[in-house]
């Protein structure tokens, strides 16, 4: 494509440049596509070159260090108890007795046997003696990849806290080589309420999400190369899996695993979802804001009031006003009683019927749902717009839609693109407003081999949902769709965060 | 003469146009509050409705009573109701600390993993949250804290990963000035002391927002609710029980307008509470916007 010039494109007329920006916007994304992939490349090398850095800095301590450093490389706080840190000192000797004891009661079992995931199954054994069959229950996979990860969790820990009782010493050599004295075990533990304040803090809130969202999601992307299933939960009867490999990527991508098209099905769901946050997005985005101003145009009166009938819809929890509207446009709901009552159909329109209707029925409830929170966000931008611009665009003459094309709109989407972003993937996952308006219906009948029974109005969220549930939850499938997910919104984010800076210039020349 | 006449006339106008103009944005404002307002209008004129329990195609009762109000205490949804309630008690309370502790740490101290601890989370929470549910949902049964026992789970789900939503209250810690932490760590205080005698009490609007967006998520999830509790009538949350009624059409045949004076029974404490406390809220969502 031709790049033109500041002074070029100026001569431009209104249309080419217009069309100029959309086609520079779309040449843009395989430059920016291309930056990512490098951006991950300089990503994964920066990580080696620190590690082997690391390894080297081990190898120097070694050599360089005195006796008590030296032993600390086998004994953990060696080196600080010999130095008079008795508190550091024993705390990394007990976490070096736990890792090890660990290690060898159970710890090294549950590793050995995660590349089998298990060898023996449950089995009904014969027992002589009371002639009588016992359940022997034997190996359960999801227990080995659940304790599997967990001990990976544990040595990558154990890792770290060695290399920090290396540098530890390291530190304690070269303090009391200048002379000055280490810290006593009560400074250690008044710093964290001072200096190390910040690690006192980050304690709970990262054990949380380490424990109950990094660990299940690594857990997750693992049985996305398994076949784990539901039929594997049923009262440990059947409590072996095994690893596939990408064999369940495969089948998302084929065209026709046991007569079922996924990866028509799966086209279908993103474009839908795609979109969905598309239009979700942007609809209540400027209809948000078009509200905004008309409530706080001057001169209108009971600001308060419509405001405060707008925020009902956030103060209201979702899944009353949600349930309750799906409800209303049933066939024999309010909605087609009123119209048929006044006249205007005759017979009752099944308004979730067709693909078509109820993409647009939920994409409209969706601005109902959206626009009191668009209205509060524009409201806060709106009073912050200095209003000295629109004294002198009044003086140039300037007309309203002038004022709002030219001073509002690219003021609010400079400083609301970040949030556009964010909305824009949360409407992707927006499961609420969907499972419960339409639960996912009409049902798409061409994907009924599909798991999980595909509805035209099912986003891949609520598809996800809809595999895990029930007794014939494939788990595998879910976390292939999970980690798909991932990929599209990492994808989105990255891309337009990169390009935000540039939208941010093309404002700048207008 | 003439040219004050003309500026005159000019003047009235815009006068008369923007007299014009504001009769429209009239207009439009009164069409757009009626049509937010009849969802919540139909729902308590049809929790009053007594001469059927199903979907009729009007809406003012033929016959008024409190029938579906007392036949709603005769069923499982007090247990919900008082579930629930716990939970958002519970939940709003412990997710406040974690939320705080985290913002706080992320905006004041400049450590080495800031950075990446940041860009860590920021990725994490491109995962789809309910895929760590299935795992959960089998280390939880196996704790035998799911189905009917499920109150405790839900709370741990709640409250474990609160932390990832720390931008709103970062941006605001944000915005206090940092000598005031200068100052006072100047005169001795510890970073502990600064936290509590001197940044908590400039808070109030944060914490506030806080413990209020903590209360009201857990009356509105549905999806962790519904997993965790596995559909067991004691076990669930007013979200999942209340769907439960509308699950299929004969469910809504018979509780159809018990699920409107549900809704209003579990909408007036919280829309009340949201009502009450709505500054903060906007304060809160317009911040966080405005930081991205």
């Amino acid at each position: 494509m031709k790049k033109y010039s500041d002074l070029e494109f100026l001569r431009l007329s209104k249309w080419q440049k217009f069309c100029y920006k959309i086609a520079a916007f779309f040449c843009s994304i395989p430059h920016a596509v291309g930056n990512l992939f490098k951006k991950i490349g300089l990503f994964f090398k920066n990580v080696f070159v620190s590690i082997g850095k690391e390894l080297a800095d081990v190898v120097t301590a070694f050599t360089k260090g005195d006796w008590k450093t030296k032993v600390s490389y086998v004994i953990m706080g060696f080196g600080n108890i010999a130095r008079g840190q008795v508190l550091r000192g024993l705390m990394f000797l007990l976490f070096e007795a736990v890792f090890i004891f660990y290690m060898i009661t159970t710890g090294s079992g549950w590793i050995s046997m995660l590349p089998s995931l298990g060898k023996q199954g449950p089995q009904e054994i014969y027992d002589p003696i009371l002639d009588t069959y016992h359940t022997e229950y034997g190996d359960n996979s999801f227990k080995i990849l659940l304790y599997g990860v967990l001990t990976i969790f544990f040595i990558i820990a154990f890792i770290y806290t060695w290399r920090a009782n290396i540098r530890q010493n390291q530190v304690a050599e070269k303090i009391l080589r200048s002379g000055k004295k280490l810290k006593s075990g009560k400074q250690d533990l008044h710093s964290l309420v001072d200096d190390n304040f910040h690690k006192t803090l980050l304690a709970l809130p990262l054990t949380g999400i380490v424990v109950f969202t990094v660990l299940p999601i690594f857990f997750m992307i693992l049985v996305a190369f398994t076949n784990y299933n539901g039929a594997h939960n049923n009262g440990y009867t059947n409590a072996l899996f095994n690893w596939v490999g990408l064999e369940n990527f495969r089948t998302l991508f084929s065209w026709n695993v046991g007569g079922v098209n996924y990866a028509a099905t799966f086209g279908e769901i993103l474009t839908w979802t795609l979109l969905w946050a598309f239009l979700a997005t942007f609809t209540n985005y400027f209809l948000g804001i078009f509200v905004a101003m008309m409530i706080n145009k001057k001169g209108i009166r009971l600001k308060k009031v419509w405001r405060t009938i707008l925020v009902l819809t956030i103060a209201i929890p979702q899944f009353i006003s949600l349930l309750y509207v799906s409800r209303m446009f049933d066939k024999n709901g309010i909605v087609n009683g009123a119209l048929m009552s006044l006249g205007l159909i005759s017979e009752a329109i099944d308004f979730w019927g067709t693909a078509k209707l109820a993409r647009i029925m939920v994409v409209v409830i969706n601005i109902w749902i959206g626009i009191p929170y668009l209205m509060l966000i524009a409201t806060g931008i709106l009073m912050n717009i200095p209003a000295d611009l629109y004294e002198s665009a009044k003086i140039d003459g300037a007309s309203g839609w002038k004022q709002f094309s030219k001073i509002t709109l690219p003021y609010m989407l400079f400083i609301t693109g970040p949030y556009l972003l964010t909305s824009f993937t949360g409407n992707m996952n927006n499961f609420n407003v969907i499972y419960l308006l339409t639960g996912g219906a009409p049902t798409n009948t061409a994907a009924s081999g599909a798991a999980g029974s595909v509805g035209y109005t099912d986003l891949l969220i609520t598809w996800l949902f809809k595999i895990t549930t029930g007794s014939e939850a494939q788990y595998y499938l879910a976390s292939v769709v999970g980690i798909m997910i991932f990929v599209v919104v990492a994808l989105i984010s990255l891309v337009v965060y990169n390009m935000l800076p540039s939208i941010k210039n093309e404002e700048d020349f207008q | 003469m003439s040219t004050n006449n003309t500026s005159m006339k000019k003047h009235m106008g815009l006068k008369a146009s923007t007299r014009l103009s504001n009769t429209a944005i009239y207009i439009i404002l009164v069409i757009i509050s009626v049509i937010w307002l009849i969802p919540f209008v139909c729902i308590v004129l049809q929790s009053f409705r007594v001469e059927s329990t199903w979907k009729v195609g009007y809406v003012i009762p033929q016959q008024w009573g409190l029938d579906n109000y007392v036949k709603l205490f005769q069923t499982n949804f007090p247990r919900w109701y008082a579930n629930t309630f716990i939970i958002a008690l519970v939940v709003a309370a412990v997710q406040t600390v974690i939320v705080l502790c985290m913002s706080y740490t992320l905006s004041r101290f400049r450590f080495k993993l800031r950075k990446p601890l940041m860009q860590f989370m920021l990725v994490l929470g491109m995962f789809p949250g309910i895929l760590g549910m299935i795992i959960l949902y089998r280390v939880l049964a196996d704790l035998n804290l799911v189905g009917a026992n499920s109150l405790p789970g839900l709370i741990l789900v709640y409250v474990a990963s609160s932390g990832m939503g720390y931008y709103v209250s970062k941006g605001f810690f944000d915005t206090l000035p940092k000598s005031l932490d200068e100052a006072a760590r100047v005169d001795g205080a510890t970073r502990a002391q600064v936290l509590t005698k001197i940044i908590l009490p400039l808070s109030k609007p944060i914490v506030i927002y806080t413990i209020l967006t903590g209360f009201m998520g857990p009356w509105g999830d549905f999806v962790f609710a519904r997993y965790v509790s596995q559909l067991k009538p004691l076990g669930m949350n007013a979200a999942v029980g209340l769907q439960s009624w509308l699950a299929t059409d004969t469910m809504t045949h018979d509780y159809y307008t018990m699920f409107c004076a549900g809704g209003v029974v579990v909408a007036l404490p919280v829309a009340l509470l949201f009502m009450c406390l709505q500054r903060y809220y906007v304060e809160g969502v317009t911040g966080g916007a405005v930081k991205g």
